[in-house]
C-alpha cells in the first residue's frame, strides 16, 4: 500500500474506473479547463485538481468541459444514465445545488419508482462540501440533510483517502443515483490507499475508534475531529467509540445501536446547521429504538441555526471544533 | 453625448479607486491578510463606471462573484468595502458576507452574488417593484460571459420583455467563464445576438472604453426610465488576472496577459483619450491619482487593525423576528 491524499484517490477511483467501463464519463464546470482558451488544455482538472490528467488520458469526449449551467449538466447527466451511459458530474460547490434542485430532486431521484421500477439511473454526483475555506454564505454549505431525505438518492461523505477510493468506485458501479461528497477542508489527507481498484458497500459503517464509555457518530471532516477528540479523552480516561458511518443513505443503524448498547451514551456530530440535520435524524432514531439502552440523554454538536459566516472569527465559532465536541463527551459521560 | 469636466474627473476617480483598490487587496490576500476567495475586477473598470455614472443611489444594481468595481462605481465606501473583505466587524456586511457577499442596499447595490447568474432575475424583481411604485428608477444587473448562458438569465431577459420592465442586463465578456473561454463555452459566440432574441434592443461596445459603454448605458438608461422597457449591454474587455486571486492561470499564456495588460487598459485608453481632447489636463489626474492611493492605504491600514466580530455576533442578524 502507498499513501495517498484524498485528490490522488479520487483521482485513481474516475481512472480505473473509465478504465474498465468505456460508459463511465464526466461531466462539469472546468473538469479539464482551458477550453477556448490560449494556454494548455487540463488547466484545472477541476476546481480543486481531482479530475486533472483525465482528459489527457480519454480525451474531450469522456471529460467533458461544461458552461456554467448547472441545471443543463445535470439533468443531462441525468438523462445520460437513464440512456445508458454511466455520467460523474462534477457540481462543484454543492451549493449550485440551488441552481440545478429540479434535475436532481425530481428527475433522476424518482424515476426508477415513478416508472414503476423500469428504470435505472447510474449516475454519480460529486460536489466539494463544508467549511473552513472562508468562503461564506454560498460556499459553505454542506447541504447532505437535504440529499438524504430525498428517497432515490444514495448520500456518501468520505473521511478517509482509502474510503474515497473504493465509495466512489461502489459510486459508479451502482445503479442507482449517488451523491458523492467531498470535504474541500480534506482533499490533502493522505492515507494509505490501495493501486489497486476495490469497492467499499454502502451502508456499512465503520469503527474508527473502540471504546467503552460514549458512543460518537460523526461523518466526513467530523469523524477526523471526532477521532482527535476521542485521542485527546483517551488521556482523561474517558473511553471513546467513533463510528463513521460513511454513507448517510443507506445508513448503517445496527452498528450505531449495537455501540449504544453497550456505551450507553450518544454525541453526534453534525457540520450542519442543528434542525432536521443528521444529528437530529440519528437521535431520533437512536431514541426510538434504543431507548432502553440509554443512560443519558443523547447530545448533538452541530452548527448554529445561521447561514456560513464569512470572517473567520465566526466560521471558527460556527463550525464544530474538537474542543466542542470534546466538551459534549464529558458533559455526557458525567451524567 | 456630452459629458463636463466634472463628470469626468468623477469617472476617472472611480476607475483609478477601483484599480487601486484591487491592486491592495491582491497585496493583502498575498500577504494572508484577507481570508477566502477574492476575484478581481482589474481591466474592466470602464464597463462598471460606465454604466453607474448613469445611476443614482435609487437605481439598483446586482452583481457578480467580481463584485469590488461594481460597488466602488455605484458609490460604495471603499473603507468599509476593505473592512468587509478583511473580515471585520465594522465592515459593510459585519464580516458575516465577504468579498462575494459585499452588498450596500442604501447605495442601490443589491450584491455581490457568488452563484453565477444569480444578479438577472433579483434585478429582474428590482425593476418590477419600481415599476409598480411608479417610480422612475431603473435596475441593472451585471453577469459575464459565463454567467450569460444560465438558465436563470434566459428566464429573466424574458420575464423583464413581457413586463417590459426597466432593466438593463450587462453582459460583461471578459473572456472566460473562470478557466474556460467564451468562445467555447458560448456556443453561438454571440452573446448579443442571442439575447435580441429575446425581443430587446441589445448591443455589443469595447468594454475597455469608458465613452462606448457611458453612450450605449445613456441610451438603455433613457429608454428604462421613459417606459421603453429592457435593454442588453455586452462589454468586452478581458480580465488582467485569474479567476481568483491565487488562479495558476495556465489557460491563459503569458504573452497574451502581457498584451491584455499593455494594449487593453481602460485607465490608459482614458487618459489617453481625455488629455488627447485637452479636457482634462494629466496633473489633474495625477492629482486624484495621488489621492486615490492615500485612501487605499489608509483604508487597508484601518482595516488590518480593526477587530474581529465574536460569539455575541454569531447569532443575529439571521430573522428580522423569530
Amino acid at each position: 500500500m502507498t499513501q495517498k491524499s484524498m485528490r490522488q484517490a479520487l483521482n485513481e477511483a474516475l481512472r480505473q474506473e473509465m478504465r474498465r467501463d468505456p460508459r463511465v464519463l464526466i461531466l462539469g464546470e472546468d473538469v479539464a479547463g482551458g477550453a477556448g482558451c490560449e494556454g494548455e488544455e487540463d488547466a484545472y482538472g477541476g476546481a480543486l485538481g481531482v479530475t486533472r490528467g483525465l482528459v489527457g488520458e480519454f480525451g474531450r469526449t469522456r471529460v467533458i468541459d461544461m458552461p456554467i449551467t448547472e441545471s443543463a449538466i445535470m439533468g443531462a447527466t441525468a438523462g445520460a444514465a437513464l440512456a445508458g451511459l454511466r455520467p460523474v458530474a462534477d457540481l462543484m460547490f454543492v451549493d449550485f445545488l440551488g441552481v440545478c434542485f429540479d434535475q436532481i430532486f425530481n428527475q433522476a431521484a424518482k424515476f426508477r419508482y415513478m416508472f414503476g421500477g423500469k428504470a435505472v439511473t447510474p449516475m454519480v454526483m460529486r460536489a466539494m462540501i463544508g467549511g473552513g475555506f472562508r468562503a461564506g454564505g454560498q460556499h459553505s454549505q454542506t447541504l447532505h440533510p437535504m440529499f438524504t431525505m430525498v428517497p432515490g438518492l444514495k448520500v456518501v461523505m468520505p473521511s478517509t483517502p482509502y474510503d474515497a477510493k473504493g465509495l466512489l468506485i461502489q459510486a459508479i458501479r451502482d445503479d442507482d443515483p449517488v451523491i458523492f461528497l467531498e470535504h474541500k477542508a480534506m482533499y490533502d489527507l493522505m492515507g494509505e490507499v490501495p493501486d489497486e481498484a476495490y469497492a467499499i458497500p454502502f451502508g456499512e459503517a465503520n469503527v474508527t475508534r473502540e471504546g467503552t464509555d460514549v458512543t460518537v457518530v460523526a461523518f466526513s471532516l467530523m469523524a477526523a475531529r471526532a477521532n482527535d477528540a476521542a485521542d485527546l479523552l483517551r488521556k482523561e480516561g474517558i473511553s471513546v467509540e467513533v463510528i463513521d458511518p460513511r454513507t448517510t443513505s443507506p445508513l448503517d443503524l445496527d452498528t450505531i445501536l449495537d455501540s449504544v448498547e453497550n456505551t450507553g451514551r450518544l454525541v453526534v456530530v453534525d457540520e450542519s446547521p442543528p434542525r432536521c440535520s443528521l444529528a437530529a435524524d440519528i437521535a431520533a432514531q437512536v431514541a426510538e429504538h434504543g431507548f432502553s439502552h440509554l443512560k443519558a440523554p443523547i447530545l448533538s454538536v452541530t452548527c448554529p441555526h445561521t447561514p456560513s459566516p464569512f470572517s473567520p472569527s465566526l466560521e471558527d465559532l460556527y463550525m464544530p471544533s474538537v474542543d466542542r465536541i470534546a466538551a459534549a463527551i464529558r458533559k455526557v459521560v458525567s451524567r | 453625448m456630452q459629458i463636463n469636466r466634472d463628470e469626468l474627473l468623477k469617472a476617472y476617480r472611480r476607475m483609478r479607486t477601483i484599480r487601486a483598490f484591487e491592486e491592495r487587496v491582491f497585496a493583502e490576500f498575498e500577504r494572508g491578510n484577507i481570508p477566502g476567495f477574492v476575484h478581481l475586477y482589474s481591466g474592466q473598470e470602464a464597463s462598471a463606471v460606465g454604466v453607474c455614472m448613469h445611476l443614482t443611489d435609487a437605481d439598483k444594481i446586482g452583481s457578480t462573484h467580481r463584485g469590488h468595481g461594481h460597488c466602488i462605481a455605484k458609490g460604495v465606501d471603499v473603507r468599509s468595502m476593505m473592512h468587509e473583505i478583511f473580515g471585520r466587524k465594522d465592515g459593510l456586511c459585519g464580516g458575516k458576507g465577504g468579498s462575494m457577499h459585499i452588498a450596500d442596499l442604501e447605495k442601490g447595490m443589491l450584491g455581490a452574488n457568488a452563484i453565477v447568474g444569480g444578479a438577472p432575475p433579483l434585478a429582474v424583481g428590482a425593476a418590477l417593484a419600481a415599476k409598480l411604485k411608479g417610480e422612475d428608477s431603473v435596475a441593472v444587473s451585471f453577469t459575464g460571459d459565463g454567467g450569460s448562458n444560465q438558465g436563470t438569465v434566459f428566464e429573466a431577459m424574458n420575464l423583464a420583455v413581457v413586463l417590459q420592465l426597466p432593466a438593463i442586463f450587462i453582459f460583461e465578456n471578459n473572456g472566460f467563464g473562470e478557466a474556460t473561454g467564451h468562445d467555447y463555452a458560448v456556443g453561438s459566440r454571440d452573446i448579443i445576438g442571442r439575447v435580441a432574441g429575446f425581443g430587446m434592443p441589445a448591443t455589443r461596445v469595447d468594454g475597455r472604453d469608458f465613452f462606448a459603454v457611458h453612450d450605449a448605458m445613456g441610451e438603455a438608461v433613457r429608454r428604462a426610465r421613459s417606459g421603453g422597457g429592457p435593454s442588453a449591454i455586452e462589454t468586452v474587455a478581458k480580465r488582467f488576472g485569474g479567476h481568483y486571486v491565487g488562479d495558476p492561470m495556465r489557460y491563459r499564456t503569458a504573452e497574451e496577459r502581457e498584451r491584455t495588460m499593455r494594449d487593453d487598459d481602460p485607465l490608459i485608453m482614458f487618459r489617453r483619450k481625455v488629455t488627447d481632447a485637452q479636457l482634462l489636463t494629466p496633473g489633474q489626474l495625477d492629482a486624484l491619482d495621488g489621492e486615490i492611493a492615500a485612501l487605499v492605504e489608509a483604508s487597508a491600514q484601518s482595516a488590518a487593525q480593526a477587530p474581529f466580530p465574536g460569539a455575541a455576533d454569531l447569532e443575529t442578524d439571521v430573522y428580522v423576528t423569530y
